[in-house]
């Protein structure tokens, strides 16, 4: 895949007024003989081998992306799915809080978010984590169970901590990315562009938190359970051999609703905000509450803040 | 969304006169979904008087089925007015009250006016305002709740929101949080890739 810069990202200006010129046409069937020989991507279109990062596109280019995924997206689910790409709010940082005094650990959340977010179902892939821990021990990795299943939960001497992607604000996952697949939004939430991730998943390995999940294998998504309200930077159906995270439901949120694990919750432990309004719910809590920040000694300055509301 | 792409492109592409037009047109649907507490949300039903924002919108009270109003029983003359604290028979005798020592029903249920619930001064208030009663003990709770970090909202974090009442999720009788059944763990790596049907 190294090889994949020296292809020039798009065909030069056409010198003639109409139609493909001849240097034009076998330049781009080069391109693409060359590319498909290099990666042995057969499957891989022109358009999508030749297509540039995210942050790269002009409106048209942005445009005819979208229109291709649409359509390769209904062909495949049967039904219209709709792939947006709608911009940051501005003045707005999201930011997160989890009421570790409330949470029962009864996994809704994980759930709703795998049906909100499109994640594979076989193999399984999901965001969300939530560690059983021993409340004489505290919050302590060592003494973390995620695979609990008793009965009925809480269970007598333990409490929750889910875990996902904590968005934060000297992200790790970013520095590390070779190719610039994964970057931070102007509203906090980092993305990655799924058509440039490479797999690297050198991002898994600097993530402190284990937020992030790779699709070793083609992902499984029955058509009647797809959510077909996508973001292209968020839970549009990926492909395998990439990287996939919380993007804090990016296509809820920057429409101004509540994230799925958000409205979920039975216990209400969850809540949500901008964090630049001073009259917001989030500011509140680390106002107002005892908040803790998950490894914080990272200096990774999460946007997920824990607290005890009692 | 043509017009949100032109804002994302007037930014990138350099052309801060598109961009600055985009923003004035957008500006008035920016303000519309301000953040909550900027300014009321017209349309909002049955804003609680108590509550210091206009947008709350509390669920109906969950009564059981067939049980409101108490006035169709409790209209005086069907069933007589009993002020003796008693353990109760025939009715409502599948309420378990466990909820602190030395309660009974007439100390939250207004015994003159059956469809309304009365607080410790003898102010009557509707079933719908059941914060203002329970908040005269669970202050700090109340409190909380008021400013959305006690409880669940839903809807919209910049605008419209819909609320739950405290005996949305605490049976008012009995009302420790019920405990649930946990949804299933994840698959563990080593049966990951499993086929259908994930792990055993």
């Amino acid at each position: 895949m190294s090889e994949a810069p020296k292809v020039p990202a798009a065909p030069p200006a056409d010198d003639e007024s109409q139609g493909v010129s001849r240097r034009s046409f076998l330049h781009t069937a080069g391109c693409a003989a060359v590319a498909a020989a290099l990666t042995g991507c057969g499957h891989l279109s022109t358009e999508e081998f030749l297509q540039r990062n995210f942050r790269e596109l002009d409106k048209k280019e942005l445009g005819e992306i979208i229109a291709r995924l649409e359509k390769e997206y209904t062909a495949k689910f049967h039904k219209k799915v709709t792939v947006a790409a709608t911009p940051p709010m501005p003045g707005v940082v999201f930011g997160y809080a989890l009421d570790l005094s409330r949470c029962i650990g009864c996994r809704r959340c994980v759930y709703a978010c795998v049906k909100e977010n499109n994640q594979s179902r076989i193999p399984q892939i999901q965001w969300i984590r939530v560690l059983q821990m021993d409340k004489e021990e505290g919050v302590s990795l060592l003494h973390a169970d995620p695979y609990y299943d008793p009965p009925l939960v809480p269970q007598e001497g333990h409490f929750y901590m889910p875990v996902q992607c904590h968005q934060c604000k000297n992200p790790p996952c970013v520095k590390v990315c070779p190719v610039k697949a994964t970057w931070q939004e102007p509203d906090g939430i980092t993305v990655v562009d799924y058509n440039w991730c490479i797999g690297c998943r050198y991002c898994m390995a600097a993530c402190p938190y284990g937020a992030r999940r790779f699709n070793w294998g083609e992902p499984h998504l029955p058509p009647e359970e797809i959510n077909p309200v996508t973001e292209y930077l968020g839970n549009r159906p990926r492909p395998k051999g990439v990287v996939e995270k919380c993007t804090f439901c990016i296509q809820r949120t920057r429409k101004g609703r509540y994230p799925a694990c958000v409205e979920i919750c039975p216990t209400g432990s969850r809540k949500f905000g901008n964090l630049l309004d001073p009259g917001s719910e989030i500011r509140y809590v680390i106002e107002n509450k005892r908040v803790f920040l998950f490894k914080e000694e990272l200096n990774t300055q999460p946007k997920f803040f824990y607290f005890y509301g009692v | 969304m043509p017009r949100d792409e032109a804002r994302r492109w007037g930014l990138s592409g350099g052309l801060r006169l598109v961009m600055a037009a985009a923003l004035t047109l957008l500006a008035p649907a920016l303000r519309a979904a301000d953040p909550p507490g900027a300014a009321p949300v017209a349309g909002a039903k049955e804003a609680p008087g108590d509550v210091d924002s206009n947008q709350i919108q509390v669920p109906p009270p969950p009564f059981s089925e067939g049980i409101f109003p108490c006035t169709q029983c409790h209209d005086g003359k069907t069933v007589k007015l009993n002020t003796t604290r008693r353990k109760l028979v025939d009715m409502h005798d599948d309420i378990v009250l466990n909820h602190g020592p030395n309660r009974w029903c007439l100390d939250c249920h207004s015994a003159e006016h059956r469809d309304q619930l009365h607080l410790v001064d003898g102010e009557l208030i509707d079933f719908s305002k059941s914060y203002l009663l329970c908040g005269q003990c669970h202050g700090d709770k109340l409190r909380d709740w008021k400013v959305g970090v006690h409880g669940k909202r839903t809807g919209y974090w910049n605008g419209q929101k819909q609320y739950l009442l405290c005996v949305n999720c605490h049976n008012p009788h009995s009302p420790h949080f019920k405990p649930l059944k946990p949804l299933p763990p994840p698959v563990p790596p080593d049966q990951i890739m499993a086929p259908e049907g994930g792990a055993p």
